[in-house]
């Protein structure tokens, strides 16, 4: 009875109804792939950490030549919209009230300090509120004031009183563009979503509807019913990625700098270590609302904020980063940056496809540990 | 006929925790079933019919006792089980989103037909289910007879030796069980296989070759179903009183001490008379014996545990006035493409009992619905109390009581709780307020649990409680939908009586359900299928159109039959 | 009128109460959040893996170098003579970030001349690459400022900055108070959403319309318990803010509490429609989500919403939350005064009235 021949037509027999689900139901379609482009749209447009445009309020108490040419300069960077404001009060009442970010205030005495040898205060104002949005504020101000200073002595020829020049290079990003570390994270994110929460779902519906209870009095085994899950919403998964992959690529710029056969190798990878929790989940908990919070709970919230994907891991108490071994998005959106943007990096992507290895396997497993074929 | 066992089950104990409590789902349970004929399970929601279904099909494992399937122990090798019986669960596990044929081939890929044999069983199952015409239809778009017909095909797909249907006929028309009946009848004694069914319904016992009475998870009775009535021969007479309502006739016989059950049954009442006693002799009623049925020998059981409460009649009938209450005219309902109710039109006068009768899907709940202002009507006309309740103010709805299809109250709180939402949700107050919490606990006996958590209560438990909570502020029409499905016999005699009282005292009752023999109760009824009304009538009427030369005095399933046979021939 | 609102708000809190399920939504994800978010949402950055790449035998370099090293944002990973394996260094995420100072380093700046160095970044995360390269500037300032007043020559200009609201720009002070407003925002929406999805999986829900109840006494009888849960949940994290994570309250409470409610409402009449149009809990839930998620990203709570394409930015001005976060973060630390906060009042006001009136109307005539 429990022949290979059988155990092969069991397996195409579910896997043909499978298939047949998804195409008929509209919502698993949507989850896989009207939700990534929603999603990366968001990320792709909504989400910036590029200052651009800073409304900045310019006030020179007493205006000169060597101001208008600072204020010039502000003008002429692509960071800023400065306004020039009549005094410090009418500026400082901006500030409070959010139309500008910042103030660049010359002090009546600018003007002449630069003439002499004395050094020129220049008061910067920002709203500190925004911490992160204030100190990239606070830097692009100093780049600007030290391009102004560089090419003011260069007209001159005068050498520039700066003893030491700091020279920045940003490696793999050059135009620091937040777009292309954001993207290829947020296929980690929709992968997550496909493999654990859909599949949690689609299986805890199983149980709802009591489809399942009719299927574990036939000769199946649980081994055929739970590749039966996992290869349809396997394959589902991969075309998601790929047409993720494809929105990164044309319609957002990312380059893809390593090899794309080991990017769609460490993605299956992924795959199936958030298949496994989604499997294990629904096992556990067999109700699809149950179902669902727990996958947002356990997988989607951790993949978003503890994977590195959005807010940098070394950053974090150490508890914390110890916590986030555990979650399997953190190997993943690293190999996904490397792959993306510095290539093929074994050093680091050996550790974390090992690492994603041996969590496919250890939640497989326990899903095919805690998968009875009793009702209890 | 083979005598071999099918089925032995002994001392068979399962227990489920619910919170903190331990509820005995299986307490020592005995049975033999024989190979090659039906045995029938039988009992009402909570018996643990359910239980002892999953636990013969290897899918829990019992706390205590054996269990032998064909010879193999179900504990030790449930897979071994597993690829000899057939099992349809309650709700049987149809892929709605697969077609007939999808599901077919599923069933037939994982019990390993060999494709060779496949389209030789698919037709014979297909003719067997008269399925033949659908098989490129969706599951969800099977009508409820239909999807239980796929279902048993599904579990057919390879001839299993035992097959255990749970619940096959829950909620399916009379027209589609009578042929499912044929389909097993069919199966044993062509095929030779052995059944195991379980129901609630107790008219279907007498089809069984042998029947175990299940009740709260001990078994109390197993025997022949003849054996079963036998017992009761002599006891069971049929009592007329020309020129009295049958139901005060009802109403003073069970008041009896030697009457233990009344039952309305055509134009008079079937009485079941406690043991040695004789029919009594009351002025101007004609008696005249009966056959005992199934039904006679479950309520004479149960009421040795405890006696029916009655709720008698305390005003004199009030005659029906002419005023109508409730008007549907030329009512539609339309879900998508599907129509749920087509050109229905009915009217309803104070005071009176109005059934709706029909199987699942009929358009019972979608009608009741749109009466109480929960669904608009695509086309047509509703009133009640002269007033459409969708666009009527609120006051219009205090008028009305309405108790929900299955229990429909909040089970994770309190019974008290919920007593004292919906009188303060209908206005009650001071002294009233009290005084209809105390009438609620009394008279619906709800006293025993008043404290616990409502979901933590047998069956029979809620529907009082949701009956209590729908007629705590005195409303004059009342809408029940299927009140007394899975309920206990006499559980349901108690609600009917109630049924009675309240309109005797004028309040004007509707009332749904898929059970046969409660359209007795009812003054008119109308009969609904497919979303129409086939006839609207008194019962009396209805059975009458069904009569023939060889029936001539034909049961309201007969009547029922005719008229869907009718339809069909029509469509 | 109110006695019947009365017994459905008391039947309401009960049923979230007696419910484990209900009780774990409103207990554990604020709580998991609160905390996750707090110490993982931070843009500050410590221990910044630090190579060092010197070809330079002089000390003045070795005076840089240790002003690297001693900073708290720095960790030395390595130290490099030569060039060789530089790259595997950044490549490997074993340095984030590379100090590159060439072998003429202190020779240029005892001849007065200028000195360069190079910083060389991992820009995999560019914002992360971004605030290493703000620190090595300021350390880079700070030593040019101590040379040039050492040999006489001061910089011709000095930039002086000061943080209004946040003087040692502190993330917690930015994250903290946006958490409010998050986990408000998440708590009554699921409360609302959940509850009229419940009634209708159940099938109380025809029940209760079939009362004498009015579709406004049904709408403030589910309000009720979000409004009240959602104030005191926000009052124990304005405590938890204030005493746990030490963020400054300097505003009044009148105008956070204005903005509370007025959020609240907003909040429960998004939570209100997704659950009338809902028919189960499920539906509800995966609703309450597409909606929270996208809401949170375009409200400001992590990235400025000026960063964001116009198009977009218009958006925003649907988000009850974008609204909230000027509030929250104005009354937190800048002391916002109740008239300069009115802007931000009236559009959730407007908000949560559409909503609700919505929720309302969607309560009888949702059609199946």
């Amino acid at each position: 009875m429990n022949s290979r021949g059988g155990s092969q037509m069991r397996l195409r027999g579910l896997l043909y109804k499978e298939f047949k689900q998804i195409l008929r139901d509209p919502s698993s379609l949507a989850i896989a792939f009207v939700m990534p482009v929603v999603l990366l749209l968001i990320f792709g447009y909504g989400v910036s950490l590029d200052a651009k445009h800073v409304p900045v309020g310019m006030v020179a108490d007493s205006p000169g030549v060597a101001s208008a040419s600072l204020f010039s300069a502000f003008e002429h960077s692509r960071y800023f919209s400065p306004r020039r404001l009549p005094n410090m009060r009418e500026a400082q009442a901006e500030l409070m009230t959010r139309r500008i970010d910042a103030i660049v205030h010359l002090q009546s005495n600018f003007s002449a300090q630069m003439e002499s040898d004395n050094t020129a205060p220049i008061q910067l104002i920002v709203n500190g509120v925004d911490a992160n949005q204030a100190r990239l504020i606070k830097g692009y101000v100093g780049a600007t004031i030290n391009n102004w200073l560089e090419q003011r002595a260069e007209r001159r020829g005068i050498p520039i009183s700066t003893p030491v020049m700091l020279e920045a290079r940003v490696w793999f990003n050059p135009e620091v563009r937040s777009r292309e570390y954001l993207v290829p994270g947020l296929i980690a994110v929709i992968m997550t979503l496909i493999g654990a929460l859909l599949t949690a779902l689609v299986m805890a519906r199983e149980w709802e509807r009591g489809t399942l209870e009719a299927l574990m009095v036939t000769p199946v085994t649980l081994r055929e019913i739970l590749l039966g899950k996992l290869i349809p919403y396997f394959i589902l998964g991969m075309c998601s990625m790929l047409f993720s992959l494809v929105m990164g690529i044309f319609l957002f710029a990312v380059p893809l700098r390593g090899n794309l056969f080991l990017l769609l190798f460490v993605s299956a990878l992924f795959l199936l270590a958030s298949l496994g929790m989604g499997l294990l989940i629904s096992i556990l908990a067999r109700n699809q609302f149950v179902a669902s919070l727990i996958a947002i709970l356990v997988t989607f919230l951790p993949a978003f904020m503890l994977s590195g994907f959005l807010f940098d891991i070394s950053s974090m108490p150490g508890w914390l980063q110890a916590l986030t071994h555990i979650v399997a998005a953190r190997y993943f959106v690293n190999v996904l940056h490397t792959l993306f943007l510095a290539g093929d990096v074994w050093a680091v992507i050996l550790p974390n496809t090992l690492a994603l290895a041996l969590m496919a396997l250890l939640f497989l497993g326990m899903a095919r540990l805690r998968i009875h074929k009793r009702l209890e | 006929m083979n005598k071999q066992t099918a089925l032995h089950v002994g001392n068979l104990e399962k227990h489920f925790r619910a919170g903190r409590r331990l509820i005995k789902a299986l307490d020592k349970v005995n049975l033999d079933a024989q190979c090659g004929c039906i045995t029938g399970l039988i009992g009402p929601d909570g018996a643990g019919k359910t239980t002892l279904m999953r636990l013969v099909a290897g899918l829990l494992r019992p706390d205590a006792g054996q269990i032998q399937v064909l010879g193999v122990d179900a504990v030790l090798d449930p897979l071994a089980i597993q690829s000899k019986i057939g099992y349809m669960p309650q709700r049987f596990g149809l892929y709605e989103d697969l077609t007939v044929a999808e599901n077919l081939a599923l069933y037939a890929d994982l019990q390993g037909l060999p494709p060779a044999e496949r389209p030789a069983r698919y037709a014979e199952l297909l003719h067997l289910t008269a399925l033949e015409r659908f098989t490129k239809r969706l599951a969800g778009h099977l009508s409820g007879g239909m999807k239980q017909k796929l279902g048993l095909a599904c579990t057919l797909v390879r001839p299993p030796k035992l097959l255990l249907l749970d619940e096959p006929t829950v909620g399916v028309d009379p027209l589609s069980r009578q042929e499912l009946w044929q389909i097993i009848k069919g199966l044993v004694a062509e095929e030779g296989m052995s059944v195991l069914l379980s129901t609630t319904y107790l008219n279907e016992a007498e089809r069984c070759a042998q029947v175990v009475l299940l009740y709260q998870g001990q078994v109390l009775g197993q025997g022949t179903p003849q054996e079963f009535s036998q017992r009761f021969q002599g006891r069971v007479w049929y009592a007329e009183q020309p020129g009295v309502l049958r139901r005060r006739l009802q109403d003073g016989l069970i008041r009896r001490e030697e009457v233990l059950d009344a039952v309305l049954e055509g134009e008079g009442v079937r009485a079941l008379l406690a043991d040695k006693a004789s029919p009594p002799n009351l002025k101007g009623i004609l008696w005249s014996p009966m056959e005992p049925r199934f039904e006679d020998a479950f309520v004479a059981i149960l009421a040795q545990q405890r006696r029916p409460t009655h709720t008698s009649i305390e005003r004199a009938p009030v005659t029906f006035k002419k005023e109508t209450v409730i008007v549907a005219s030329n009512v539609s309902r339309r879900f998508g493409d599907f129509w749920a109710v087509r050109h229905i039109s009915f009217a309803v006068k104070k005071g009176e009992i109005f059934g709706l009768l029909g199987a699942n899907g009929a358009g019972k709940s979608t009608t009741f619905r749109m009466l109480c202002g929960l669904l608009p009507p695509s086309e047509g006309q509703l009133a009640v109390n002269g007033v459409d309740l969708r666009k009527a103010p609120a006051k219009a709805r205090a008028r009305i009581g309405y108790m929900a299809q299955r229990f429909s109250l909040y089970g994770h709180l309190g019974v008290m709780d919920n007593l004292r939402f919906f009188a303060r949700t209908y206005g009650l107050k001071g002294m009233r307020y009290k005084q209809r919490l105390d009438w609620a606990l009394d008279e619906f006996d709800l006293r025993t649990a008043a404290d616990a958590i409502a979901d933590d209560q047998p069956l029979g438990y809620k529907q009082r409680l949701a009956m209590a909570c729908a007629l705590m502020h005195e409303p004059a029409i009342l809408f029940l939908d299927e009140p007394t499905s899975g309920v206990d016999p006499l559980e349901r005699r108690a609600f009917w009586s109630r049924i009675n009282a309240l309109a005797e005292e004028g309040v004007t009752i509707m009332v749904t359900t898929h059970f046969m023999q409660e359209a007795e109760y009812c003054d008119r009824l109308a009969i609904m299928a497919q979303g129409r009304i086939l006839a609207i009538d008194t019962p009396a009427a209805i059975r009458a159109r069904a009569a023939t030369p060889d029936n001539p005095r034909p049961k309201m399933e007969d009547a029922f039959i005719t008229l869907i046979q009718k339809m069909e021939r029509a469509a | 009128m109110w006695q019947r609102v009365f017994a459905l708000v008391i039947k309401e809190f009960l049923a979230i109460l007696k419910d484990r399920r209900e009780r774990i939504i409103i207990i554990v994800p604020p709580l998991f959040q609160l905390f996750l978010f707090s110490y993982a949402a931070t843009f500050d950055l410590n221990h910044v893996p630090l190579a060092i790449y010197n070809q330079d035998n002089g000390t003045i370099a070795q005076r840089l170098i240790s002003d690297f090293i001693g900073s708290k944002h720095f960790e030395r990973v390595a130290m490099r003579r030569n060039s060789h394996g530089l790259k595997k260094l950044i490549d490997d995420q074993k340095a984030l970030i590379i100090l590159s100072i060439g072998p003429d380093f202190s020779s240029n700046l005892r001849r007065g001349e200028n000195a360069r160095v190079q910083i060389i970044l991992d820009g995999r995360n560019s914002n992360t690459a971004m605030i290493a390269l703000g620190y090595a500037r300021q350390i880079i300032e700070r030593f040019n400022r101590r040379w040039a007043e050492k040999h006489g020559e001061p910089p011709p200009v000095k930039l002086v900055t000061r943080a209004w609201f946040n003087p040692n720009l502190e993330s917690h002070w930015f994250i903290v108070p946006g958490i409010i407003g998050l986990l408000l925002l998440v708590v009554v929406t699921m409360v609302t959403a959940l509850s009229v999805a419940r009634e209708r999986e159940q099938g109380t829900f025809d029940q209760l319309l079939v009362t004498p109840l009015r579709p406004l006494e049904i709408l403030i009888g589910k309000s009720m318990p979000g409004l009240i849960i959602g104030l005191l949940e926000s009052s124990a994290l304005i405590f938890l803010a204030t005493w746990w994570f030490g963020v400054p309250l300097r505003g009044s409470l009148l105008s956070l509490y204005t903005g509370i409610l007025l959020f609240s409402l907003s909040a429960i009449g998004i939570g209100l429609m997704i659950s009338s149009m809902a028919t189960t809990l499920q539906q509800a839930l995966l609703g309450a989500f597409m909606f929270l998620v996208p809401s949170v990203i375009l409200s400001g709570f992590a990235t400025p919403i000026s960063n964001m394409p116009i198009v977009v930015q218009y958006l925003t001005y649907l988000n009850p939350l974008r609204y909230f976060m000027v509030v929250v973060r104005g009354v937190f630390l800048e002391a916002a005064p109740f008239p300069a906060l009115i802007g931000q009042f009236w559009p959730m006001a407007l908000i949560g009235l559409t909503t609700l009136t919505a929720a309302g109307w969607l309560f009888r005539h949702r059609l199946n």
